[in-house]
């Protein structure tokens, strides 16, 4: 006797903890399998791009805090990268330390979420509490430079808008002595936790070359052992002044490419970072954060596409100017829009309790995804 | 590694009509426009050709040019008539280290331009935006559907520069 089987469509979403907002999945399974997903996106669209056009450009930066608010910094300093190529300034040396400083301190508080949220989606909820101790005192840090602790509005078109605080570079030595045994800490906890590596390892497994033609970039991209990081690879700011490595992933507990290898590569990035930080808090350079504010910011005509290595990957800005006050066009290539169109494939003939764990090490945002 | 004039050149000899010309004013970046019909094409010469190994795509782009006749409708609404609609991409080599932008323009009243989605996978989200956003029909595209506006929002696309909200969703009021 022959059993019957047939496909079952199951949907997951929007509402549920696990897609870290709000993301509809059309799970098509047979059985447990999983033979295709539809991702249903939008939800949180707000049409950031057409509110830019009526904007004029300093008006536009607050807007980009709100695309990926787990790395608002970051989102503000390539909008402010680009808009100054655009404009052809040159910015202090000073203001391009503290960008440094405050993006990787930035990396650092997203990836902690990532990880955190990551453990707790598939079921260990401790390190979640310890990821965002960790992480509470980056946002301690931004709130004395800025006031603010998740939207910051803080780089500007040429500069910044508050110096750092005084006590700012005692504070973030103390926060980096404290927060290596943190690492470390985190590290045992759940990194090389026998169970956690049997739920992620050789599960999800991205090639390169699928990844490159997918588009995927960041530290998913890294883990599948392509050595590409835009701080490296197309330099903008400082980061050629500092010495840090790229990790890649090695597969290590299982295949290259796979959930664990992604989740590591994030752990890996926060040291790096720590170096960065470590190199470029003593050297800070005297001078003024404000006076290469321009007056009156009018681009010529134009059309200009500038990247920066965000916590999820490649952030591009493609802005266009028609010469006025307003930029004419405004549109962002999202990390983790990008990334986002992967996790079809990668789903393909895994378990349905593996969707959550391949979706947590992909690490999205979807307030960037749907802007 | 190549400079846009060089790729421009060699993309002439090879494809002669379908080039129509470099852009380069400064300090704007430069590009290349070429014909929206065959786009695909020339990608897929861009990508698997030694010589170009652009095997990335960064960024795909609708722009609304606004370069049509400007007008009033009955109710006093400014609609743009004629003119074009456009794409941006930009394209990358992880191999030789180098970039490109490619631009092609349609006709705004039937925009269609051909899909590049069999040749790079990333292009099938972002020319499902520019469809959501524009309207840019991409022939040949498996899943041409709204991405980040309803399914089921009316023929009307929102970030062309003539715009207008529609009176109600779904017997909802839309501007509150």
């Amino acid at each position: 006797m022959s059993i019957k089987t047939e496909e079952m469509v199951l949907n997951m979403g929007p509402q549920h903890p696990s897609t870290h907002g709000v993301l509809r999945l059309e799970l098509v399974l047979e059985g447990e399998l999983i033979r295709d997903v539809i991702p249903h996106i939008g939800y949180l669209h707000r049409c950031f791009e057409k509110h830019a056009e009526v904007m004029t450009y300093p008006q536009v930066i607050p807007y980009t805090d709100r695309m990926d608010y787990l790395a608002s910094m970051y989102n503000e300093f390539g909008y402010v990268v680009a808009v100054e190529r655009l404009l052809e300034i040159e910015v202090p040396e000073r203001v391009e330390y503290i960008r440094v400083i405050m993006g990787e301190l930035q990396r650092i508080a997203s990836h902690l979420v990532a990880l955190g949220t990551y453990g707790a989606d598939i079921g260990a909820f401790t390190p979640f509490l310890f990821c965002f101790r960790d992480r509470e005192k980056i946002l301690n840090l931004f709130e004395i430079t800025c006031g603010a602790r998740l939207l910051y509005n803080y780089m500007w078109v040429g500069g910044l808008s508050h110096d750092i605080h005084p006590d700012f570079v005692r504070l973030t030595k103390d926060f980096i002595k404290e927060f290596k045994p943190n690492l470390k800490e985190l590290n045992d906890l759940l990194t090389f936790n026998q169970i956690f590596v049997d739920r992620t390892a050789n599960v999800g497994i991205l090639p390169p070359d699928t990844a490159i033609n997918y588009g995927v970039t960041g530290p998913n991209l890294r883990a599948s052992g392509v050595k590409w990081d835009l701080r490296r690879n197309d330099p903008y700011s400082v980061y050629h002044k500092f010495d840090f490595e790229i990790p890649i992933g090695k597969g290590e507990k299982g295949t290259v490419g796979d959930c664990w290898d992604r989740y590591y590569m994030r752990v890996l990035e926060m040291y790096e970072s720590l170096k960065i930080i470590e190199q470029a808090i003593d050297n800070i350079p005297e001078g003024d954060v404000t006076s290469a504010i321009p007056k009156r910011i009018k681009p010529p005509e134009g059309q200009i596409y500038a990247r920066v290595e965000n916590p999820r990957g490649e952030l591009g800005y493609f802005i266009i100017s028609d010469g006025s006050v307003n930029p004419f066009r405004v549109k962002v290539r999202a990390p983790s829009f990008v990334n986002m169109e992967v996790f079809g494939e990668l789903c393909k003939d895994h378990l349905v309790a593996d969707v959550v764990a391949i979706l947590g090490s992909i690490d999205i945002v979807l307030g960037e995804i749907d802007r | 590694m190549k400079t846009p004039e060089e790729i421009f050149d060699l993309l002439k000899n090879k494809f002669g009509e379908a080039i129509i010309e470099l852009v380069s004013d400064k300090p704007a970046e430069s590009f290349i426009s070429v014909d929206p019909l065959q786009i695909d094409k020339i990608c897929n010469s861009l990508r698997d050709e030694k010589e170009f190994a652009f095997n990335s795509l960064m960024n795909l782009s609708g722009v609304d040019d606004a370069n049509g006749e400007k007008l009033k409708d009955e109710n006093e609404h400014d609609i743009i008539k004629g003119g074009t609609l456009s794409v941006f991409y930009h394209l990358e080599s992880t191999i030789l280290k180098h970039k490109v932008t490619l631009k092609v323009s349609a006709d705004r009243d039937n925009p269609e331009v051909a899909s590049v989605e069999e040749i790079w996978r990333s292009a099938d989200w972002h020319e499902r935006e520019a469809f959501d956003m524009y309207g840019i029909k991409f022939l040949n595209h498996h899943n041409l559907i709204r991405i980040l506006m309803p399914y089921d929002w009316e023929d009307s696309y929102p970030l062309r520069k003539d715009y207008q909200n529609p009176e109600f969703y779904q017997g909802m009021k839309v501007p509150y």
